[in-house]
C-alpha cells in the first residue's frame, strides 16, 4: 500500500512540471449544476470555458455548498490545492470569499453578483438583470387578462428587489391595471415550495407567474394550470412548452473567458463588472409564438434601447412605494442606488419584507 | 391586505398536499424510532424514494408502478443502513447522516437523464357525492388516492403499534432490548424490518414530491423534508396521530405564509420557517423536564445498538 501511494506522489509531482502552464478554476455552486436554472446557466459558461482553452484549463467545481463555513472550507481547500482563480457563483458568498481571500494572496477571486470587496484579488461581476425583468414586465402587463401577476421572489436582496420593481414599472407601463402578487421563498432553490407558492398564486387570480427563484417547478405548475410564466436564469421552455413565453438566459461565458484570459496574460486584476444587454451576459429565450408578433417586436425594440444605452429601465419620474419621490421627471438610477435598492416603487401593494 | 383572496377550501386542500411527503416520512421513522433505532438517513432514503419513483413511472407510464419502485428504492437504501448499523455494528447517528449524503450523491447520477421529463399522471380520486360537498369536497374530498392512503396507514400503524403483538415485540424490542432478546424475541430480525418499512415510507413521500407535487424530478428536490420529518417525530413523541396532526400543522404553516404572502400581508417568514424546529425543541424541552417526563415517550433502547452478548 505505502508503495502504492509514493508511486502515485511520485507521479504527481512528475506531471507537474508538464501542467505549468494550465491554469486551474474552481466554481462553487449553492445549487445543483442540474437545477436549469442559475447554477446551471453557471456551469453552461465553465463548460464553454473548458471548451475555449482545452487543455490549457482545468476546471473543478463543488455544487451544492451552503453559504458560511461550508463554502469557507471549500474554497481553502481549493485554493490549498493550487487553484488559480474561483468563481463563487452565488450571493451570500461574500463574507466567505473576502475571509478566504486575504488567506490566499495569490488566488484570484471572482465574486458573482457581490458587493464585498476588501482585498485586492477579488472581483465582482453581477448582471443587470432588471434590464431583462423589464421586458418581462412589458410583455406580461400586455399578456395578463386578470390583470393580476404573480411573483416569487427568494431574498429581499437588491438585485431580486430592482427586478421586481423594473417588472412593475414597466408591465403598468403598458397596463395600468396591473396587480403584481410576491411571494417570498427565502431560498433560491426548492422546487416543492416555489410549486405550492405558484399554485397559490394562480389560486389568487394570477395569470402569468415570474420567478427569480432558481427551480423550474413554477414553470411545470403554469403549464399545468393552464397559465402563463417566465423561465429564470435559462431557457425553461421544455417544462412548459405552452405556459413558457421567454426568459431570461444568463450568459457569463464571455465574460469567464476574458478573465481567464486575463489572468494567463498576468492582466487579471480586481474590478467590478456589471454587465447587461449591452455586453450580451443576460439575453431573452425564444419568444413564445403566443406572444402576438407586434408585442414581440416591442419587446425587441425595448431590448435594443437598453443595449444601445438610449434608455435606462430606471427613468423618473418614479416615486417609493410610500409616496415620496424617488426619481425626478427623465432622472435616471446610478449603479449605487440600483445596487442597494430596498424599497418597492409606487403602485406595488405588498408590505416590502423586513 | 387583501385576506378576502384566500379561500380556506383550498387552503386546506393545499395543506393536505403540503403535508403528506413529510407524514409518509415521518410514520415510517416513527416506526423505525419505535424497534430502538435511530435513522437519521430519511433525506437520502426520500430523495431515493423521489428519484427511483420518477424513473419507475417514466418508464412504465404508470404512477402506480412508480410509488412501488419509489417504496423499493427507499427499502433498498435502508437496507443499506440496516447492515451497517445492524450487522456490523456501526454508529447509527454517523451511518444515518452518511445515508443521506449517499442518497442525494447516487440520485443526482440516477437521474440525469430525467431531468425535464414530464411524469404520467396520477389521477385525483373520484369520491363522486363528496367532492360535491361546499367547502368539505375542494378541502378534503379532492385529492389523489396517495393523501388517503397516507392517513389510512397512520391508523395502521397506531392500530399495529397500540394492539397487534408483533407491534407490541417491536415496542418491547424498541424499550428494552436486553429484555427483549431475554424473551426469546429476535432483535435485530424486528428492527431490519423495522427500518425497511421506514425506507419504504421515506420512499413514498419522496415520490410524492417528484410524481404528484412538483411533479418533475430535480436533483437535490426534497430540500430538507426528512429533517423535518425527523423533527416531526418527535414533536409527536412517538405517537402517530399526534405525528398526523403535526404534519397538517407544519403543512399548514408553509401553506399559509404563502397565501398571506400572495395577499400583500407582511408576515415574518424567516421565523415561520424556522417554527418546525423551534416547536420540536420547545415540546422536547416541555416534555422533558419535571413532571410532564412520564409523557416524554421515547423508546428506552433508542440510537443503542445491540449484540447478542452484551
Amino acid at each position: 500500500m505505502k508503495k502504492l501511494i509514493s508511486a502515485a506522489v511520485l507521479s504527481a509531482a512528475l506531471a507537474t512540471p508538464a501542467l505549468a502552464d494550465t491554469t486551474k478554476v474552481g466554481f462553487i455552486y449553492i445549487g445543483p449544476v442540474g437545477d436549469f436554472g442559475w447554477t446551471a446557466g453557471h456551469d453552461r459558461a465553465r463548460q464553454e470555458l473548458q471548451g475555449h482553452f482545452g487543455d490549457a484549463v482545468e476546471t473543478n467545481i463543488v455544487e451544492n455548498v451552503d453559504y458560511g463555513a461550508d463554502a469557507e472550507r471549500v474554497m481553502t481547500q481549493m485554493a490549498l490545492s493550487g487553484t488559480d482563480m474561483i468563481f463563487a457563483a452565488s450571493f451570500g458568498y461574500g463574507p466567505d470569499v473576502n475571509a478566504v481571500a486575504g488567506n490566499f494572496p495569490n488566488v484570484a477571486f471572482q465574486h458573482a453578483t457581490g458587493y464585498i470587496q476588501e482585498h485586492d484579488n477579488i472581483s465582482l461581476y453581477d448582471a443587470r438583470f432588471y434590464e431583462g425583468r423589464a421586458v418581462l414586465g412589458h410583455i406580461a402587463g400586455k399578456m395578463t387578462e386578470t390583470n393580476t401577476i404573480g411573483y416569487i421572489a427568494s431574498y429581499p436582496i437588491p438585485a431580486v428587489v430592482s427586478g421586481i420593481n423594473s417588472a412593475y414599472l414597466h408591465a403598468k407601463a403598458v397596463n395600468p391595471d396591473v396587480n403584481f402578487r410576491i411571494i417570498w421563498t427565502y431560498s433560491w432553490f426548492d422546487p416543492a415550495l416555489e410549486a405550492d407558492a405558484a399554485e397559490t398564486l394562480i389560486e389568487q387570480g394570477a395569470d402569468v407567474i415570474m420567478q427569480h427563484t432558481d427551480s423550474t417547478a413554477a414553470v411545470r405548475v403554469a403549464e399545468d394550470a393552464g397559465v402563463m410564466a417566465f423561465g429564470q436564469a435559462s431557457d425553461m421552455v421544455e417544462f412548459g412548452p405552452t405556459a413558457h413565453l421567454s426568459a431570461i438566459v444568463d450568459r457569463w461565458a464571455p465574460y469567464y473567458i476574458s478573465r481567464v484570459q486575463a489572468l494567463k496574460d498576468g492582466t487579471w486584476e480586481a474590478q467590478n463588472s456589471w454587465m447587461g444587454f449591452a455586453e450580451g451576459v443576460i439575453e431573452m429565450a425564444p419568444w413564445n409564438d403566443r406572444i402576438p408578433t407586434e408585442l414581440q417586436e416591442e419587446a425587441d425594440a425595448l431590448i435594443a434601447a437598453i443595449s444601445a444605452g438610449e434608455y435606462h429601465p430606471f427613468t423618473g419620474p418614479i416615486n417609493r412605494q410610500d409616496g415620496t419621490p424617488w426619481l425626478a421627471d427623465g432622472e435616471v438610477a446610478d449603479d449605487g442606488a440600483l445596487a442597494t435598492m430596498d424599497f418597492y416603487v409606487e403602485g406595488i401593494t405588498s408590505d416590502f419584507p423586513n | 391586505m387583501i385576506l378576502g383572496s384566500i379561500n380556506p377550501a383550498v387552503l386546506m386542500a393545499a395543506l393536505m398536499v403540503a403535508a403528506t411527503p413529510i407524514l409518509l416520512a415521518a410514520i415510517g421513522e416513527l416506526v423505525v424510532e419505535k424497534s430502538g433505532v435511530l435513522n437519521l438517513g430519511v433525506e437520502g432514503m426520500m430523495i431515493m424514494g423521489a428519484c427511483v419513483g420518477f424513473i419507475v413511472a417514466v418508464n412504465s407510464g404508470s404512477p402506480f408502478i412508480g410509488f412501488i419502485g419509489a417504496a423499493l428504492g427507499g427499502m433498498a437504501l435502508s437496507l443499506l443502513f440496516a447492515l451497517l448499523t445492524q450487522a456490523l455494528m456501526t454508529n447509527q447517528v454517523a451511518s444515518g447522516l452518511a445515508l443521506t449524503l449517499f442518497g442525494l450523491g447516487l440520485t443526482a447520477l440516477l437521474g440525469q437523464k430525467y431531468v425535464g421529463i414530464t411524469p404520467p399522471r396520477t389521477p385525483k380520486l373520484d369520491l363522486g357525492v363528496l367532492s360535491d360537498i361546499p367547502f368539505l369536497g375542494r378541502a378534503v374530498f379532492s385529492h389523489d388516492i396517495v393523501v388517503y392512503l397516507t392517513i389510512a396507514l397512520v391508523g395502521a400503524v397506531w392500530w399495529f403499534l397500540k394492539y397487534s403483538r408483533a407491534g407490541m415485540i417491536l415496542r418491547a424490542v424498541g424499550e428494552n432490548h436486553d429484555a427483549a432478546h431475554g424473551l426469546g424475541y429476535h432483535v435485530k430480525r424486528v428492527r431490519v424490518l423495522a427500518i425497511m418499512f421506514g425506507g419504504a415510507c421515506a420512499g413514498l413521500g419522496g415520490a410524492y414530491l417528484s410524481l404528484i407535487r412538483v411533479p418533475q424530478w430535480t436533483e437535490g428536490m426534497t430540500v430538507g423534508a426528512g429533517w423535518i420529518a425527523l423533527a416531526l417525530v418527535v414533536f409527536a413523541s412517538w405517537r402517530p396521530w399526534r405525528a398526523m396532526a403535526g404534519a397538517y400543522l407544519f403543512g399548514g404553516v408553509v401553506v399559509l405564509q404563502l397565501n398571506l404572502q400572495a395577499a400583500g400581508v407582511r408576515i415574518p417568514v424567516e421565523y415561520l420557517s424556522m417554527s418546525p424546529y423551534l416547536i420540536t425543541i420547545a415540546v422536547l424541552v416541555v416534555i422533558s423536564s419535571g413532571k410532564a417526563r412520564g409523557s416524554l415517550n421515547a423508546p428506552g433502547s433508542l440510537n443503542r445498538p445491540f449484540h447478542a452478548s452484551s
